[in-house]
């Protein structure tokens, strides 16, 4: 598979496209493609999911264990997301330490779940102040044809929605040997979701594959759900890459964030038991 | 690595005819026993046996087996097009990614006017796109020349990419393929050997519609029938 | 028969086995590869550019194997990070692989494999060998080849073949010992031995037939998901 940079030629097709609202498969500009979820990718993690969107594919894993809690949250348990680009996903990854992207990508998803208090931390705790409940999301790519993040999005929170809680053995330790009925303790009816915004020249698009996101000069990440049912709530953001967005790009942007986010949960409610 | 098929010094390749005669084999299995053969490109003499040393399509053209493969990374020859983007200038010539292990060089006499060591960005500059043939295989790179009818500068139009061992199947046989994707769209198209291919035509529509027949074939590897598979696309798809 | 498997196998009988070619698009070759429960994905980039020069080799492309498990693939979540053991289990996976393939072609290059495993309940580096093994032919790396692999255990005083995690914790007896192999397909060369355990060596012939009998079909296996990755291409 190709690692070519990017040309002028696709550049300038590109941005000539997006400023007719075209795209080489045929999607409307904010239009996100078709994904589907599986769960059981691991059955030693307490809760996972395997996400394809296009080409892209994403495997989230969550594992818990017991742990002290933070110093200044002694009532609330642990919260950590990590992952990796594997080398594995694309011509572009390699070995080695982090590049900027492998770190960002758990970031975002991080301030996501958390800034959408979707896990309750609190109910998290098993002695307060001393042992609580940490909850480890381990997000790694398959294969990247763009829009991780949003793919990532997904996979995390069916995931977490399948999520058990292990039982405890009579010496306080994680038993991985029986069968757990207790489900993560999660916010009702709150789905939190992550949609990329990439801009080229003028335009704007959403969930774009490989080809067309290596040609984009801007980029902003938000964190949203539809915080306990009621409303649409925003609880992340992130701008990345050179290029400024203008008030009107950012004025489209919340315009049509909220039907992308609909569209996006009638879809994945579809894969939720 | 012995080659028996001239055709492949031009770029062009003879898909062979009867598919009957061609079987997917793996790494080591036997194609055939006895003396009536002679291993050709990608199979091996193993005492009685012709053995694939590659996984593809084993194929029998006359006494010499070959195996075709529809995988696999793109190796330069001499003569071959490909297609590649302006990396970086140096003081002799341009260097090109050709999307391979190593690099092609461009020399700065293959520029086809005359151009001044200081203006070498001028014609050439990097993220430019440019159709050029394999002239050299050398382990330091590829040397590669620009001289020829279809090469140069690409401007205009755009560049994708499909697996480069789909490339015969639309170029086709003796260009058929290509030539009726040319007839149903009007685009001008370079394939490159690297699997990259150019696309230019009146309007973004048909060069889209060129771009998505050159796929719906790089999908049917197996498949035969595929001209009329494709009359009938291009029906379907007005 | 002293020794009864605790999922009742026979002792000479794998765990069933699947596996699946062309599951990475953007990889030159990738496929999975299962025993019962355990899950490994592969995938091949290469030859490409290999950076920096003085790994270069001119007599031919180098092989460069990462093995890994990912974090939750295992009860106790794995930090991510190569390990120790990830880095031994890289390395023997690399000298197992190298013997099949033919990098003259290809100087100054690299050929990079990549293996995960995804579900780990024990014979996780021999899933990962003949996962990696059909991703480079599906590469389209010339290969002598195809590289076959299984684990041979003996527990207590009985030789089995695929050990899964719960035989690989048994403790009576003489224990669990646990002989990883691979080979040529087909042939009689060895590429991946290793052991850990206790056994009289009049016993190794016999593990090393036991390996021969399993990899015949895990051949078979592979073949299959070679020949059938162009299977629902015809829409």
């Amino acid at each position: 598979m190709s690692s070519m940079g990017l040309s002028g030629l696709t550049y300038h097709t590109l941005a000539k496209m997006f400023s007719e609202g075209k795209r080489f498969d045929g999607r409307k500009l904010l239009e996100q493609r078709d994904f589907t979820v599986e769960y059981n990718v691991s059955n030693k993690a307490e809760g996972s999911a395997r996400v394809k969107m296009g080409k892209t594919e994403v495997v989230v894993g969550v594992k818990m264990d017991v742990g002290t809690p933070y110093p200044d949250s002694l009532d609330k348990g642990n919260l950590m997301v990590s992952g990796d680009l594997l080398p594995l996903a694309s011509p572009r990854f390699e070995s080695g330490p982090p590049k900027f992207n492998a770190i960002e990508l758990p970031r975002l998803i991080d301030r996501m779940v958390r800034e959408s208090h979707v896990i309750d931390l609190k109910k998290l705790v098993i002695t307060e102040g001393e042992k609580v409940w940490t909850v480890m999301i381990d997000i790694y790519p398959i294969n990247d044809d763009g829009a991780l993040i949003d793919a990532a999005s997904i996979g995390t929170i069916a995931a977490l929605l399948q999520t058990h809680i292990p039982n405890l053995d009579e010496n306080g330790r994680v038993d991985h040997e029986s069968k757990s009925t207790k489900k993560l303790p999660l916010m009702e009816n709150t789905i939190p979701l992550s949609f990329t915004f990439y801009k080229l020249g003028e335009s704007l698009l959403v969930d774009p594959t490989r080809e067309e996101e290596e040609a984009c000069d801007g980029k902003i990440v938000w964190g949203l759900s539809n915080w306990k049912g009621k409303e649409h709530m925003i609880h992340s953001c992130q701008k990345g890459l050179e290029m400024s967005m203008t008030r009107q790009d950012i004025e489209q942007m919340m315009k049509h964030l909220p039907k992308l986010y609909d569209d996006t949960l009638k879809k994945l409610k579809k894969f939720l038991k | 690595m012995k080659e028996f098929n001239d055709k492949n010094a031009e770029g062009y390749e003879e898909f062979g005819s009867e598919p009957q005669s061609r079987t997917i084999v793996v790494p080591g299995e036997v194609i055939s026993s006895g003396e009536d053969f002679l291993p050709g490109e990608g199979a091996r003499r193993e005492g009685e046996d012709i053995v694939a040393s590659r996984y593809g399509l084993a194929e029998k053209v006359g006494r010499v087996v070959k195996i075709i493969p529809f995988s696999g990374a793109f190796i330069p020859r001499r003569n071959n097009v490909v297609i590649g983007r302006v990396s970086d200038i140096v003081h002799s010539g341009w260097i090109i990614d050709i999307d391979y292990a190593s690099n092609g060089f461009l020399p700065l006499m293959e520029s086809p006017r005359f151009v001044n060591k200081g203006e070498m960005d001028q014609f050439l500059a990097i993220g430019d796109v440019v159709a050029a043939k394999v002239w050299n295989v050398t382990p330091k790179g590829i040397d590669l020349a620009m001289k020829g009818k279809g090469l140069g500068k690409l401007e205009g139009g755009f560049i994708f990419r499909v697996n480069p061992s789909r490339v015969p199947r639309i170029i086709g046989r003796e260009g058929s393929m290509i030539n009726l994707i040319k007839e149903n769209t009007g685009c001008n198209i370079t394939i490159g050997q690297n699997g990259w291919i150019w696309v230019k035509g009146s309007d973004l529509d048909s060069e889209l519609k060129a771009r998505k027949s050159i796929e719906f074939i790089a999908e049917k590897v197996l498949v035969s029938g595929l001209t009329e598979k494709v009359e009938n696309w291009f029906k379907e798809n007005k | 028969m002293t020794f009864k498997r605790p999922d009742g196998r026979k002792s000479d009988e794998m765990r069933p086995i699947t596996a699946k070619v062309g599951i990475i698009p953007n990889a030159d070759g990738s496929a999975m590869f299962t025993f019962g429960k355990t899950v490994a994905i592969a995938a091949v980039y290469g030859p490409r550019m290999l950076h920096p020069q003085h790994m270069q080799d001119p007599k031919g492309a180098i092989l460069r194997v990462n093995y890994d498990l990912l974090s939750f693939s295992v009860s106790d979540r794995k930090k991510p990070g190569p390990s120790r053991r990830s880095q031994e289990i890289s390395k023997v996976t690399e000298w197992s692989l190298s013997p099949a393939l033919d990098l003259k072609d290809f100087p100054n290059t690299v050929v990079d494999v990549q293996i995960y495993i995804l579900q780990a309940d024990a014979s996780t580096r021999v899933a990962g060998i003949n996962a990696a093994s059909m991703a480079l032919a599906q590469a389209g790396i010339p290969m002598k080849n195809l590289i076959c692999s299984v684990s041979i255990g003996k527990m207590d005083k009985e030789l089995v073949v695929d050990v899964d995690k719960d035989e690989e914790d048994f403790e009576d007896g003489e224990g669990a010992t646990d002989i990883p192999i691979a080979k040529l397909a087909n042939t009689d060369e060895y590429t991946l031995l290793q052991l850990d355990g206790k056994i009289q060596p009049h016993l190794i012939p016999q593990a090393l037939a036991l390996a021969d009998k399993a990899c015949a079909k895990i051949y078979e296996v592979q073949k299959k998901a070679l020949k059938n990755v162009m299977g629902d291409e015809d829409k």
